[in-house]
C-alpha cells in the first residue's frame, strides 16, 4: 500500500515580495553595504576643511549640509556607515563564534568543565553590556580594534548561554538518541544533529546583535571612547552636533536617522526570520 | 523554600566574588603598565615608581588582590588620582542623582508600558495594537544619545520649557527620564503583550472561559498574574540596561550622577574613580536581580 | 447531600439569569431533552477559504443520558464541543445552525447571558488536567470562583458559606483531606486527582449538561477507570446528562447508553451502544471495531483504512469515506447519503442501507465474512510457528538485575542528594523472533528500561548479556559494533527525525556511520527498497520528514532501524501517538517483519490490547521493577499480581460479556525518588499484609515461565 505525501506546514509566512516594510529594510540593508563597501573610490572627502562653510545647512551642493569645520556632513555619514558596519560584522563574527564554541563545548563536555563555564557567563551577566564595554574601551584606548575587543568581550556571553541551551536541549531529542543508536560517532552527531538546528536561533540572535553592535559602537564613539577624530562614526558625529545644536540641528539629525534605519532596518529582518523559524519549527 | 533562597543567596555571593574580581583584573589585562597609561610616556621615572607605590601595584599580584578585597570589606575603594578624596566619598556624592533618574526612568516605563501592553494584547491585530508595537520598535531603535540632543532641541531649545541640562528643580528631570525610560517602555510593552498573548491560549485560560468568567475577571483574576512573572524576570534584567543606559543619559545631561562621573574618570584616567563606580553599579545590578529571584520564588508556587 | 442541593439550586439559579419569561415554556417544549442540536455547522480560518471543521451536526441528549461522540483526531468533535460551549478559538465561527439547552437557543444569546450558562447548565472539562489548572491559584480558589459566578449573590457574599460548598464539591469527587487539600497549587497535585478538581469546578453550577472533551485520554488507565467511575457516580446522583467527546472504543462501551460516530466534520452513524457494538452499520465504523488489536485477532492482520482523512476546506459532492471505502457504489462519489434508519436505535449516513434495512445487512453480512476468514482477503495468515509461544525458546537477550539510577543534584554545589530510581533491579528474557511486551503506566520506568537496555542510557548497575557479552560493560567502540544488530523505534514521529534532513539520508545514515554500504549509489538502492517494503514508497528519498503525516513518518522511523537488519528491536510505545486505524497499519508492518526476518521486538507500551495482538511474553513493571512476567496468555487470562490484575481490570473493553471483576486501585504511583519500603505496591495494593512492608518479594515461580514478584500466600502458589 503507498501513500502520497502531503505537504505540511498549514501557515507559511509571506515571503518578502507581500511584506513592504520587510522589503524596505532589505533595500536599506543593501544600501547601507553598498555604501560601506563603495566608499572609498567614490571620491569622498569626509575631512576635507573648508572655513567659509562652516556649520552650512542643507543645500544643493551639499545635500546634508557642512559641520562645525566646514566638513560635508553626507561624506562624513557615508564614511560612518563604513565604520559602523566594520564594527557591526566584527563584533558578531568575534562574539557569536566565540560564544557558541564556548557554550556548546561546555554543553558537550558537561561536568567541572560545564560549570565554570555557567559561573563565567553568570559573571559576565552581572554587568549590564554597555558599562563593561565603556570601562574595557576607556581602558584599551580608543582605535577600531579596541572597540571591537570592547563590544566583543562584552556580546560572547548572550550566544554562548543560547547555544548551551540549544545543545542542552536537542542532545536528548529522539532523532539524536536514534542516531546513537545507529552507531553514528560523536562527530557526526555534533555536525549532522545538533550544530544545524541549533545555528538557526543563533544566527537569529546575531542578527538582532549586530543592531546592537552598531548601536553600541556609535554610543561608545559618542562618548568619546571608539573612533577618534578625524575619522568620523554616527556617534562621534552627533557628539560634535550637540554643541551647535540650536544653529545646525541637521548635524545630530543626519547621522542619527542613517542609525536609526540601520538599526530598525535590521531589526525587522531579525524579526522575520525568527517568525519564519517559529512557524517552521511549529510545522516540523 | 528555605533550601531555594539559601541556594539563591549563596549564587549570588559567588557571583559578587566573580564581579569584584573581574573589576579588579580590569586594570591588570591592560595590555602595557596601567601607570604609563595614566600619567602618560613623559611621566618622569620618580612619578611612576611613586604613583605605583602609591596604588600598591608594585606589591605581587595576590597581594594586590588581598589588598583590594579587605579594601572592599571596609569600604575602601582607594583615592582619586585627580584630587585625592576617598573614591568612597566622591561616589556617595554622586550616588543620588543616579539613583533618582533611575527610579524615574522606571517608573515611567511601568507607567507606559503596562497599559499600552495590556491594550495591544487586548486589541490583537487591530489598529490600537499596531500604534503600540509601531512606538514599541521605534522606541527599542532610538539610542540614548540620540534621543537626548533631539529632545533638548525641542524642549528646550525651540519650545524652552525645561532646562538644557544639569540638576536644578523638578524640571531638569523631565527629558533625561524621557530619554532613559523610552527604551525600556518599548522592550516593556512588547513584552507584556507577548506573555500576555501567550497566557491567553493556555489551556487554563479556556477552563476560566468555560466557568462562564467575564473577559475581564479572566485578565485580572488569571492572566495577568500569570503574565506577570516573566515579565518581573525582564524588568530584573533590564534594570542592567537602565543602568548602563543612565551612563549615557547622564552625559548628554550633564546630570551629576555616578554615569558621567564614570565617563569623567575614565577621560581623566583616574582609575581607582573608574573602578568604583563600575563596580557599584554592577553590584547593584547583581542585588537587584537576586531580589527579583527572591520574588519569583515568593510568587511563583511552582519553584518552591 | 450535594446533589440533593444542586437540584434545588439549579432550577431557581443561572436559568433566571439567563433567558428570563421564555424558560419554561421552552423547557417544556424540547420534549425532555436536555441539548438538542440541529445543523450545526463550524468554520475555521479566513473567510477566503473556510475550513468546515463541523458540517451539518444533529444532536439530542437526553437527561442522565450519556451520549459518546466517537472520531479519530481531526474528525471535528473538539470543535463540535466548543461550538456548543461557544468557546471556539480565535478566528473560529458558527455559520449555521441551532443549540437548544433545556429548550433554550443558545447561539441568539448575548455573550453576556451565554456566560452565566458556561459553568452553570452547561459545563466543561478537558484533555488535559495538567495544564487546565491556573499554576498560581490554589485550587480551592479556583472551584470557589465557580461557585460565585454561578450561586446567588446572597449566598456567595458570605465567604464560609463559599468555603464550605468548595469543601462539599471537593469531597464529593473523592478528593481525600479536601479542608487541606484546597489550600494546593495544582502542580502539589497528580494528573488524576487534578482531573478530579476539574469535575468539581463543573459541578460548582449544577449543570444540566457536562461535556467532557477526552477527560481521560491524558491519564494511566488505572487513573482513567477512577475518573470514569466518579463521573458515572455524579451523574446518577445528579441526573445530569453527559456528553463524552472521545477516541477510544473502549471508554464508549463502558459509560455510554448512546454513541455518535464522527467523520470528516459529519456524524456518520447514531445508535445506541448496545446495537452499535453487536453490529456498526457504517463501513467506517465496521472498519474502526476491526482495526483494533484483540487476542481474537492475533492469527491474522487487523483491517486497514486506506488513504486518509480529506481536507476540510474543500466541498464535497458525495460520501466524505467514499474514496477509502472497501464497499462503495458508484453513486457513493455522486450523491450525498441521507440518514437511513437501521433500526429503531440505529441510524447511519450511507448509501448502502438505501435499499432498506436488508439491504444493509446483507452488506454488512459480506463483511463479516471477511473479517472472520481473513485468508480469504489480502490479509495473509500468519504462519502457525509465529503464533504460538515456543516453549524453551534460545534466549537472544537477557538482562539481570538492570538498573538505571538518575542523580538528583540540588543547591550551590550541585551535591547529589538522592537517586530517582527509573528502572531498579529488572530481569527480562527477550526470545529469538519473539515479541516481549514491556507493560506498565506511565512513569514506572519501562522507557528507560529500553534506552538502558541498548545504553542509550548508561545503566547503574546489572548485566544486559547479548551474544555472550555484557553489554552494560562493553568498552564504546565495540558496542558501537553491535548496535547493528540492536534497535529502536520511538514513539513521538514527529522528533525523532532531524528536520533537515532528507529521509533518504534518515534512513541510509546507519548504513553509513556503521560501514555496511560504503558506496552511496548502492546504498541508495537499499533505502529505496526498504521505504517500499514500509509502503512509503522511493520517492520520499527526496523530500523532508515535515512533509509526512505521523502514520508515514513512523514508517520511515522503521526502515531507519531495518536498514541495518538489527536482530532485536527496541519499540517505544510506537503506536501510541496514533490513531487507532493508523496504529492497526503500523501494527500488521511489525507483524509481517516479524514473520520475514524473525527479528525480535522489545515492545514497550501501556496498551494490553495491543499486547494481546503482538506478544508472545509479557513483562509487568511497576515503579522500576517487575511484577510480573510470563507467557501473554497467562498473564492476560490469568495474571495473578494484584497489579496486573488491577491494570487489565481497569481496561475498558468493547466486549459487553466480559464480565470482569473489578478491582480498582487507591491512589497514585509514589515517586520512584523515594520508593516505598518493601514491596513498591504495597501502599495501593488491595490485599497488602503487614510483611509486604519488610522487604521486596522474591520471584515466586508458579510454572516454569510464568513468575510473579509477590507472596506466595497471595497469589496461592
Amino acid at each position: 500500500m503507498r501513500i502520497p505525501a502531503v505537504r505540511g506546514g498549514a501557515h507559511r509566512p509571506q515571503g518578502f515580495q507581500h511584506d513592504p516594510l520587510l522589503l524596505l529594510a532589505v533595500a536599506i540593508l543593501a544600501l547601507w553595504l553598498l555604501a560601506s563597501l563603495s566608499a572609498p573610490w567614490m571620491g569622498l572627502q569626509p575631512n576635507q576643511i573648508d572655513l567659509p562653510r562652516i556649520l552650512a545647512p542643507p543645500n544643493a551642493q551639499l545635500w546634508l549640509g557642512a559641520d562645525d569645520l566646514g566638513r560635508p556632513v553626507l561624506d562624513r555619514v557615508l564614511m560612518g556607515a563604513g565604520t559602523a558596519l566594520a564594527v557591526g560584522l566584527g563584533v558578531v563574527l568575534v562574539s557569536a563564534i566565540g560564544g557558541a564554541l564556548i557554550g556548546g563545548f561546555a554543553a558537550l563536555g558537561g561536568g567541572l568543565w560545564d560549570r565554570l563555564m555557567v559561573r563565567l557567563i553568570d559573571v559576565f551577566l552581572a554587568f549590564p553590556g554597555i558599562l563593561l564595554a565603556i570601562a574595557l574601551a576607556g581602558i584599551l584606548g580608543p582605535g577600531l580594534g579596541n572597540l571591537v575587543i570592547a563590544l566583543a568581550a562584552v556580546g560572547w556571553v548572550g550566544y554562548a548561554r543560547l547555544a548551551r541551551a540549544q545543545v542542552l536541549s536537542l542532545r536528548s531529542r529522539e532523532h539524536v538518541l536514534a542516531a546513537r543508536a545507529l552507531g553514528v560517532g560523536s562527530g557526526r552527531i555534533l555536525l549532522r544533529h545538533l550544530l544545524p538546528l541549533a545555528a538557526a536561533p543563533l544566527m537569529v540572535e546575531a542578527t538582532f546583535g549586530m543592531a546592537a553592535a552598531v548601536i553600541s559602537e556609535a554610543g561608545l564613539s559618542f562618548l568619546g571612547l571608539g573612533v577618534q577624530p578625524p575619522d568620523a562614526s554616527w556617534g562621534s558625529m552627533i557628539r560634535d552636533g550637540v554643541g551647535v545644536l540650536l544653529v545646525a540641528p541637521h548635524l545630530v539629525l543626519a547621522p542619527g536617522i542613517a542609525l536609526l534605519l540601520v538599526v530598525l532596518a535590521v531589526n525587522r529582518v531579525g524579526d522575520a526570520w525568527r517568525d519564519y523559524l517559529d512557524v517552521r519549527s511549529r510545522a516540523d | 523554600m528555605g533550601a531555594q533562597l539559601a541556594a539563591r543567596l549563596g549564587a549570588a555571593a559567588v557571583v559578587i566574588l566573580g564581579v569584584c574580581t573581574l573589576v579588579f583584573l580590569l586594570l591588570h589585562l591592560v595590555p602595557g603598565d596601567p601607570v604609563e597609561a595614566m600619567l602618560g610616556e613623559s611621566a618622569r621615572p620618580a612619578d611612576q615608581a611613586a604613583l605605583r607605590q602609591h596604588l600598591g601595584l608594585d606589591q605581587p599580584l595576590p597581594v594586590q588582590y588581598w589588598n583590594y578585597l579587605a579594601g572592599l570589606l571596609r569600604l575602601d575603594l582607594g583615592q582619586s588620582l585627580i584630587n585625592q578624596r576617598p573614591v568612597a566619598a566622591v561616589i556617595a556624592e554622586r550616588f543620588p542623582a543616579t539613583v533618582q533618574l533611575t527610579l524615574a526612568a522606571l517608573a515611567l516605563a511601568l507607567i507606559i508600558a503596562l497599559p499600552l501592553g495590556v491594550l495591544a494584547a487586548r486589541h490583537r491585530g487591530g489598529p490600537l495594537d499596531s500604534a503600540a508595537m509601531g512606538f514599541s520598535v521605534l522606541g527599542l531603535a532610538i539610542p540614548n544619545f540620540w534621543l537626548g540632543p533631539v529632545l533638548i532641541l525641542v524642549f528646550s531649545l525651540w519650545l524652552g520649557w525645561t532646562p538644557v541640562s544639569g540638576r536644578e528643580g523638578w524640571s531638569s528631570l523631565i527629558l533625561p527620564t524621557l530619554t532613559l525610560g523610552t527604551g525600556l517602555a518599548a522592550l516593556l510593552a512588547r513584552m507584556v503583550r507577548a506573555s500576555l498573548l501567550e497566557v491567553l491560549h493556555e489551556d487554563y485560560i479556556r477552563t476560566a472561559r468555560a466557568k462562564g468568567l467575564s473577559e475581564s475577571a479572566l485578565l485580572w483574576r488569571h492572566a495577568l498574574r500569570n503574565a506577570a512573572l516573566p515579565i518581573l524576570t525582564l524588568l530584573g534584567l533590564q534594570l542592567g540596561g537602565l543602568l548602563g543606559g543612565a551612563v549615557i543619559t547622564e552625559t548628554v545631561f550633564s546630570w551629576p550622577g555616578i554615569g558621567s562621573l564614570l565617563v569623567d574618570a575614565i577621560k581623566a584616567r583616574d582609575y581607582p574613580v573608574a573602578q568604583g563606580c563600575v563596580l557599584l553599579i554592577s553590584l547593584i545590578y547583581v542585588v537587584v536581580n537576586t531580589l527579583t529571584d527572591v520574588l519569583y520564588l515568593w510568587i511563583d508556587p511552582r519553584v518552591q | 447531600m450535594v446533589e440533593q442541593a444542586g437540584a434545588e439550586r439549579g432550577v431557581a439559579g443561572p436559568e433566571a439569569g439567563a433567558a428570563g419569561a421564555a424558560g419554561a415554556a421552552g423547557a417544556a417544549g424540547a420534549a425532555g431533552a436536555v441539548l438538542e442540536v440541529r445543523g450545526l455547522r463550524t468554520q475555521l480560518g479566513g473567510a477566503a477559504r473556510p475550513v468546515t471543521v463541523v458540517d451539518g451536526i444533529d444532536l439530542r441528549i437526553a437527561p442522565g443520558e450519556t451520549l459518546a461522540l466517537l472520531g479519530e483526531s481531526g474528525c471535528g468533535k473538539s470543535m463540535t464541543a466548543l461550538s456548543l460551549m461557544r468557546l471556539l478559538p480565535l478566528g473560529g465561527r458558527i455559520v449555521a445552525g441551532s443549540v437548544c439547552l433545556g429548550g433554550h437557543e443558545l447561539l441568539s444569546l448575548p455573550e453576556r447571558e451565554m456566560r452565566m450558562l458556561r459553568g452553570g447548565r452547561m459545563a466543561m472539562i478537558f484533555q488535559e488536567p495538567q495544564t487546565s489548572l491556573n499554576p498560581v491559584m490554589r485550587i480551592g480558589a479556583q472551584v470557589a470562583e465557580a461557585v460565585r459566578v454561578h450561586e446567588d449573590m446572597d449566598r456567595t457574599r458570605a465567604s464560609a458559606w463559599v468555603a464550605d460548598r468548595v469543601q462539599e464539591l471537593l469531597r464529593a469527587v473523592g478528593i481525600p483531606d479536601p479542608e487541606r487539600r484546597a489550600e494546593d497549587y495544582p502542580h502539589q497535585l497528580s494528573g488524576g486527582m487534578k482531573q478530579r478538581v476539574m469535575i468539581a469546578i463543573a459541578l460548582a453550577g449544577n449543570p444540566r449538561l457536562l461535556i467532557a472533551d477526552e477527560p481521560t485520554t491524558a491519564l494511566d488507565v488505572t487513573i482513567q477507570a477512577q475518573v470514569l467511575q466518579l463521573l458515572k457516580r455524579v451523574q446518577r446522583d445528579t441526573g445530569m446528562a453527559v456528553l463524552l467527546i472521545t477516541h477510544d472504543l473502549g471508554v464508549v462501551a463502558e459509560t455510554a447508553e448512546r454513541l455518535a460516530v464522527m467523520y470528516a466534520g459529519q456524524i456518520v452513524e447514531q445508535a445506541s451502544c448496545a446495537e452499535f457494538f453487536a453490529a456498526p452499520a457504517h463501513p467506517y465504523s465496521r472498519k474502526l471495531l476491526e482495526s483494533l488489536p484483540t487476542a481474537a485477532k492475533r492469527g491474522g492482520q487487523l483491517a486497514m483504512i486506506p488513504g486518509r482523512v480529506p481536507a476540510l476546506d474543500q466541498s464535497f459532492a458525495g460520501c466524505r469515506f467514499a474514496p477509502r471505502c472497501d464497499r462503495v457504489l458508484e453513486s457513493c462519489a455522486t450523491t450525498e447519503p441521507d440518514w437511513q434508519a437501521v433500526s429503531q436505535d440505529q441510524q447511519v449516513r450511507c448509501l448502502l442501507w438505501r435499499a432498506g434495512p436488508s439491504s444493509g445487512v446483507a452488506a454488512a453480512s459480506a463483511q463479516a465474512a471477511d473479517v472472520a476468514q481473513p485468508g480469504e482477503t489480502a490479509m495473509a495468515p500468519a504462519p502457525a510457528s509465529a503464533l504460538a509461544p515456543k516453549l524453551g525458546a534460545e534466549p537472544l537477550l537477557r538482562t539481570e538485575g538492570l538498573k538505571v539510577w538518575f542523580p538528583i543534584r540540588r543547591g550551590l554545589f550541585k551535591r547529589v542528594v538522592g537517586h530517582v530510581r527509573a528502572v531498579d533491579g529488572v530481569d527480562l528474557t527477550l526470545n529469538a523472533g519473539e515479541t516481549l511486551a514491556l507493560v506498565g503506566e506511565s512513569g514506572c520506568g519501562k522507557t528507560t528500561a529500553g534506552k538502558g537496555l541498548l545504553r542509550l542510557e548508561q545503566p547503574t548497575g546489572g548485566r544486559v548479556t547479548y551474544g555472550g557479552q555484557d553489554l552494560a560493560q562493553l568498552a564504546p567502540a565495540r558496542m558501537r559494533r553491535l548496535r547493528k544488530d540492536l534497535q529502536i523505534i520511538f514513539q513521538d514521529p514527529f522528533a525523532s527525525m532531524n528536520p533537515r534532513m532528507l529521509i533518504g539520508d534518515i534512513v541510509g545514515e546507519g548504513l553509513q556511520a556503521l560501514g555496511i554500504e560504503r558506496q552511496a549509489a548502492r546504498r541508495r538502492e537499499r533505502v529505496a527498497a526498504l521505504l517500499e517494503r514500509v509502503g512509503i514508497g522511493a520517492e520520499a528519498m527526496t523530500r523532508y520528514p515535515h512533509e509526512f503525516s505521523g502514520g508515514q513518518r513512523q514508517r520511515i522511523c522503521i526502515a531507519r532501524a531495518l536498514a541495518v537488519e538489527p536482530r532485536v528491536i527496541v519499540c517505544d510505545e510506537p503506536t501510541s501517538a496514533l490513531d487507532v486505524s493508523v496504529q492497526a497499519q503500523i501494527l500488521n508492518l511489525l507483524k509481517s517483519l516479524q514473520q520475514d526476518f524473525g527479528i525480535s521486538y522489545l515492545f514497550i507500551t501501556h496498551n494490553i490490547a495491543v499486547v494481546s495482538y503482538l506478544a508472545q511474553q509479557v513483562a509487568v513493571m511497576y515503579l522500576g521493577r517487575l511484577v510480573e512476567q510470563g507467557p501473554v496468555a497467562d498473564i492476560l487470562g490469568n495474571p495473578r499480581h494484584p497489579y496486573t490484575q488491577a491494570l487489565l481490570s481497569a481496561v475498558p473493553s468493547i466486549d459487553p460479556d466480559s464480565g470482569r471483576e473489578q478491582v480498582r486501585l487507591s491512589g497514585d504511583m509514589p515517586s520512584p525518588a523515594q520508593p516505598p519500603s518493601g514491596c513498591y505496591f504495597h501502599p495501593r495494593c488491595p490485599v497488602a499484609r503487614p510483611e509486604c512492608a519488610q522487604a521486596y518479594p522474591e520471584a515466586v515461580h508458579l510454572d516454569a515461565q510464568h513468575q510473579v514478584n509477590c507472596l506466595p500466600e497471595i497469589v496461592g502458589a
